[in-house]
């Protein structure tokens, strides 16, 4: 874990609303995310986290409320510009082309090309170093692949789901928002993300994972956070004891 | 929640479970190997049965004939196998060359200038192309197969109303003539052509970064988006590289007659779909390679070749050519059933 003494947080959202219509999907939600660690964001269905996610992520534009990455604002207007900006997001649906290969999903809108001087679609893939730093992250991140030429569409929801994540790893300099990314996945393969989730940590990201599973909250969480009807009601460190707490602040009853 | 786990609770699958399952994955992997090849299978079969059928059939001249007759669709089917391959059609292509023949012939009464006559084609071909691409994503239809059929029956209908009268208009400059149906060392010109084409949308689609684009967009159009994909760029460029390959058609066609006419190309557009379909690309969009255009197309050419020389007639053509394109398509929907049983042995099995 790369995290100082004085630790200055990598993610911080001030203030943030967004509203949809007459529905206040966001209303002034705080947050604070640090290198290191993992900070779980909860809540029941329609809470806010999505949309969340989608705003740090640059899928929608906040009403009001400031990012800043790294102390400084962000301009998060587009998902390229938050990429741009360090913010690398495991979508739901993984946004995996079937007929690709990993190496080649890896780096697909970011090819490795050349020469540079020749507009973005008219360059020579090279795809030799392409294979050669996807095939480095695949064992980096020790993923195991039954065959690394071949397209996505042959390999199972979790080597998919590791594809993505490590994807994300190949970019990721910041910040990493992973959505549901267990969410599709039997017991095996889920085992198998969520040690690449504490892997992503310990290479010294600031890991934001939105998940309904308490068990995978208090295995990798350093805090949660959870969102109800668009309002931060609790944030605390995830514990074994205090996991009926949690789901008590996520559905809002008294306890 | 489907998956919250007990903390501890063994994720190990047993071994003996994991080993059946190889062997089913494997048999998965062979067959899906097997339909890859299959285009090309049938074709060196067909190219077999007919020369067994006939002796004519493997005669020099014969083969170039074969070569003459499949070159337009081969030269058009590659445009075609590009917008197929971003889940698209593009049903214009044989409306689109015969204008482009008209155009030409017009173009040739004015001036006898090749260059002019064959810049007027291939201009031809790529506007329309051109209006497709922008018709059909700026005009935010649900499918190109609207805008394309809107030009089919523009294209024709110009062409017919722009060679007043004429069925056929005569004369192509020689050098035009020369591409369509001269020879050298005893191969026919449009065999350079169609060789020409292929090697650039080889180059275009598996070694530049537009290409990559391309299969990314028919591969999954959201996430093409979300990776930062300029995706109404590419779609509209397929359609403009079809139209092109649409006039290079036309060049070759009226090379080969040494005319023009509005009645060019009919069906054209039902050919070249049949086959890239044929050849074994994927209509719902993704998968395919040039080559899966180029083994179609001699397909389509070496039925009607020797069913020609076997004397059977032209309707027992059409009929074969329909079993073959219901064949591809099932192979089609058979490799994605495939795919998927190889994706859940993955996940409960094998190796992991």
């Amino acid at each position: 874990m790369t995290s100082g003494t004085a630790r200055q947080p990598v993610l911080v959202v001030n203030n943030a609303v967004k509203r949809f219509g007459a529905v206040h999907a966001l209303d002034g939600v705080d947050l604070e995310a640090y290198s290191g660690e993992v900070l779980a964001l909860l809540g029941d269905n329609g809470a806010g986290k999505s949309t969340l996610i989608k705003c740090i992520s640059g899928v929608h534009a906040l009403d009001r409320g400031e990012i800043f990455v790294e102390g400084k604002p962000a301009m998060v207007h587009s998902p390229a510009s938050a990429r741009s900006a360090g913010i690398e997001t495991v979508y739901q649906d993984l946004a995996l082309f079937d007929n690709l290969t990993p190496a080649e999903n890896f780096y697909c809108g970011r090819e490795i090309a050349f020469p540079g001087w020749l507009p973005r679609g008219l360059r020579f893939l090279d795809n030799r170093a392409m294979e050669r730093e996807a095939a480095s992250v695949i064992d980096r991140l020790k993923v195991r692949l039954p065959r690394r030429d071949a397209p996505v569409a042959l390999m199972s929801g979790g080597q998919r789901q590791a594809i993505a994540v490590a994807r994300a790893t190949v970019f990721a300099r910041k910040i990493v928002i992973l959505d549901e990314p267990t969410a599709a996945l039997g017991l095996r393969e889920s085992r198998k993300v969520l040690d690449l989730i504490g892997q992503l940590r310990d290479e010294g990201n600031a890991v934001i994972l939105v998940t309904h599973n308490m068990e995978h909250v208090v295995e990798l969480a350093t805090r949660a956070v959870v969102l109800r009807q668009g309002i931060k009601v609790g944030e605390l460190r995830p514990t074994r004891e205090n996991q009926q707490e949690l789901v008590s602040l996520i559905v809002g009853a008294d306890r | 929640m489907s998956d919250s786990v007990e903390p501890g609770s063994s994720v190990a699958a047993p071994k003996d479970a994991a080993r059946s399952n190889d062997a089913g994955g494997r048999s998965v992997s062979v067959v899906l190997r097997l339909l890859s090849f299959g285009p090309l299978l049938i074709l060196i079969t067909l190219v077999i049965g007919a020369s067994l059928a006939t002796p004519y059939f493997l005669k020099p001249g014969n083969i170039s004939n074969i070569v003459t007759q499949t070159a337009v669709i081969a030269i058009v089917a590659i445009g075609q196998h590009l917008v197929i391959l971003t889940r698209g059609i593009d049903l214009s292509v044989g409306a689109n060359l015969a204008l482009s023949t008209v155009i030409g012939g017009l173009v040739y009464k004015l001036t006898p200038d090749p260059a002019a006559v064959m810049a007027a084609m291939l201009l031809t071909g790529l506007l329309v192309g051109a209006v497709n691409g922008a018709g059909y994503v700026y005009g935010r239809l649900p499918h190109a197969f609207i805008i394309t059929l809107a030009m089919l029956s523009i294209c024709r209908g110009l062409a017919l109303e722009l060679s007043i009268n004429h069925t056929t208009m005569r004369g192509m400059p020689d050098a035009i003539t020369a591409l369509g149906s001269g020879i050298t060392l005893g191969v026919p010109n449009s065999f350079f052509v169609v060789a020409a084409v292929s090697i650039a949308a080889l180059t275009m689609a598996k070694r530049m970064v537009w290409g990559r684009w391309i299969y990314a967009v028919g591969g999954k159009p959201d996430a093409a988006v979300q990776m930062g994909i300029p995706v109404k760029s590419v779609l509209v460029s397929t359609y403009v590289i079809s139209g092109l390959c649409a006039g290079i058609g036309a060049v070759v066609l009226s090379g080969r007659t040494g005319a023009s006419s509005p009645l060019y190309g009919n069906l054209l557009e039902l050919d070249t779909i049949a086959a890239v379909i044929i050849g074994g690309a994927s209509f719902l969009g993704g998968r395919g390679h040039i080559g899966h255009a180029l083994i179609g197309a001699v397909m389509i050419g070496v039925i009607r070749n020797a069913l020609n020389l076997l004397n059977v007639d032209v309707f027992f053509q059409m009929i074969a050519i329909g079993a073959i394109i219901v064949l591809a398509v099932e192979a089609d929907v058979l490799r994605s059933h495939l795919e998927a049983r190889a994706r859940s042995l993955q996940a409960t099995g094998g190796k992991q």
